[in-house]
């Protein structure tokens, strides 16, 4: 089966978008590597390829996790299915 | 697969092998750039060096300015060097340093001569060696006498998921045959330090990172107006997805696979534990990474790209592979690797890590990069701190 987003660890919070865009309301098919399965989302925004999409809601002050890692801060509320990027995330460095 | 045991270098003086054949002019400073571009505009088959420094740096910053330059001449991708300086004494230093190797080496200075007739004198022995040179034959060397080192550019999250793997995937097949393996980019491993760290094969070694990696960010925090997140991640990295530091430096150490570091080298630095992974502490900018892990005896690089960083070294050949459909579609001719397929799963990692080794084989007997077809040859020194 085609895959529209990958995750990388069962804990991601978040998934890559590998097509070249997804589209509001698409019904995406997810692959999570560590444990080769599947899983599904229904997006929300248009998110190019490359880009990220939230898995679960996120609140503010949430930690997001890529690589099983946390890889930074929500700075504004995130609902699943919504693009994850430098306008609701930022950096726990510098 | 079954890897390939040799692959056909040129065999040096000192017992190293090298996959290039280079005669290079090396200016020692900013000024002697433009005698070493005549000479190597006279003698076909001749590349010089220009660079910006090399005038009234002092102390630490001077000793890597002495390390790059000795350490490029070295390096087994070359054949034999034209030194140039205006002055005699930094000149014959960089001379003598080149000499140990064991390959033909000349110095020039300009001082009392001017350009034209160091010029001249210069071109002559340039011509000499090229010639020597151009007699050497590519010869079986055992595969151990690569040198690999690596470096991402202009990543996106197409890095983390694939083409860093792909690097990771052929590390961890070539390690055990001997090879030597080198990483960088301490600014780029910020988030993902603690887990990298882990990573060092002594106890030493995992200090030493922690040491280096904590002076950088001392450095950082002291220069630092406000934060770093003007320049990391890039414009081209936030395009491309990445939207923090960290998760830039989580995909970024996919590339040492399940490798340990034995040991964490200066800039410039030649690994001296024998085979194995180094970690080398460095800028994240491509081309200085490049030029210092050249100057570190590294004879072949591989690196991937996901939005399209087009780098390319005068010594030492730069493999770029990507995950990117749209790199690919757009920038072909800059990708020697395409691993995409890994994306929409018709490709696994393993068979992607095969297919790296296969190119890395191939430029290692003399196919060109796409940096060399197109004139890449950037050589770019890391300045430590102001001159005096």
């Amino acid at each position: 089966m085609a895959t529209d987003i990958i995750i990388h660890d069962k804990k991601d919070n978040v998934g890559v978008v590998v097509i070249e865009k997804i589209t509001p309301k698409q019904e995406c098919a997810c692959w999570i590597m560590e444990d080769d399965s599947s899983t599904n989302i229904q997006s929300v925004d248009e998110i190019p390829l490359g880009h990220k999409i939230a898995m679960v809601d996120l609140k503010e002050g949430d930690t997001i996790l890529k690589y099983g890692h946390d890889i930074g801060k929500v700075v504004k509320s995130i609902k699943k299915g919504e693009h994850v990027h430098v306008h609701n995330v930022k950096t726990k460095k510098w | 697969m079954e890897i390939p045991k040799s692959f056909l270098g040129y065999k040096r003086e000192n017992g190293r092998a090298g996959t290039r054949n280079h005669v290079i002019i090396l200016p020692v400073d900013d000024i002697s750039n433009a005698c070493a571009e005549a000479v190597a505009n006279n003698i076909k088959g001749t590349i010089a060096l220009p660079h910006s420094y090399g005038r009234l740096q002092f102390g630490a910053d001077l000793d890597l300015h002495f390390r790059t330059m000795i350490g490029t001449g070295c390096n087994p991708n070359v054949a034999a060097v034209i030194v140039i300086g205006i002055e005699p004494k930094w000149t014959k230093k960089i001379v003598d340093g080149i000499a140990k190797t064991g390959k033909p080496v000349e110095g020039f200075h300009i001082e009392r001569t001017g350009d034209i007739g160091t010029t001249m004198k210069a071109s002559k022995k340039a011509q000499e060696f090229v010639m020597w040179a151009s007699e050497k034959q590519r010869e079986e060397c055992p595969l151990s006498d690569l040198w690999i080192s690596v470096k991402c550019g202009e990543s996106d999250t197409t890095s983390g998921l694939a083409a860093n793997p792909t690097v990771g995937n052929l590390m961890d097949k070539l390690e055990p045959l001997g090879v030597h393996l080198c990483f960088g980019e301490t600014s780029e491993l910020t988030g993902a330090e603690r887990v990298c760290a882990t990573r060092g094969a002594t106890k030493e070694a995992s200090e030493k990172f922690m040491k280096t990696w904590s002076s950088y960010n001392d450095f950082i925090l002291k220069e630092a107006t406000d934060d770093l997140s003007e320049s990391q991640p890039t414009a081209g990295n936030i395009a491309g997805g990445l939207t923090t530091i960290e998760e830039k430096a989580f995909g970024n150490f996919q590339k040492i696979g399940n490798c340990k570091f034995i040991d964490v080298l200066e800039p410039a630095e030649e690994p001296t534990k024998g085979k194995g992974l180094y970690f080398m502490d460095t800028s994240s900018a491509a081309a200085e990474c490049v030029t210092l892990q050249a100057a570190a005896g590294f004879n072949i690089h591989l690196f991937p790209t996901g939005q399209g960083n087009i780098v390319g070294n005068p010594i030492e050949p730069v493999v770029k592979l990507t995950a990117n459909p749209l790199t690919v579609k757009g920038m072909g001719e800059h990708i020697d690797c395409d691993v995409s397929k890994i994306l929409s799963r018709e490709m696994n990692l393993n068979e992607a890590g095969d297919e790296l080794i296969k190119t890395t084989l191939k430029v290692a007997n003399g196919r060109l990069t796409c940096a060399e077809a197109l004139g890449h040859k950037e050589f770019v020194m890391t300045k430590l701190y102001r001159s005096a």
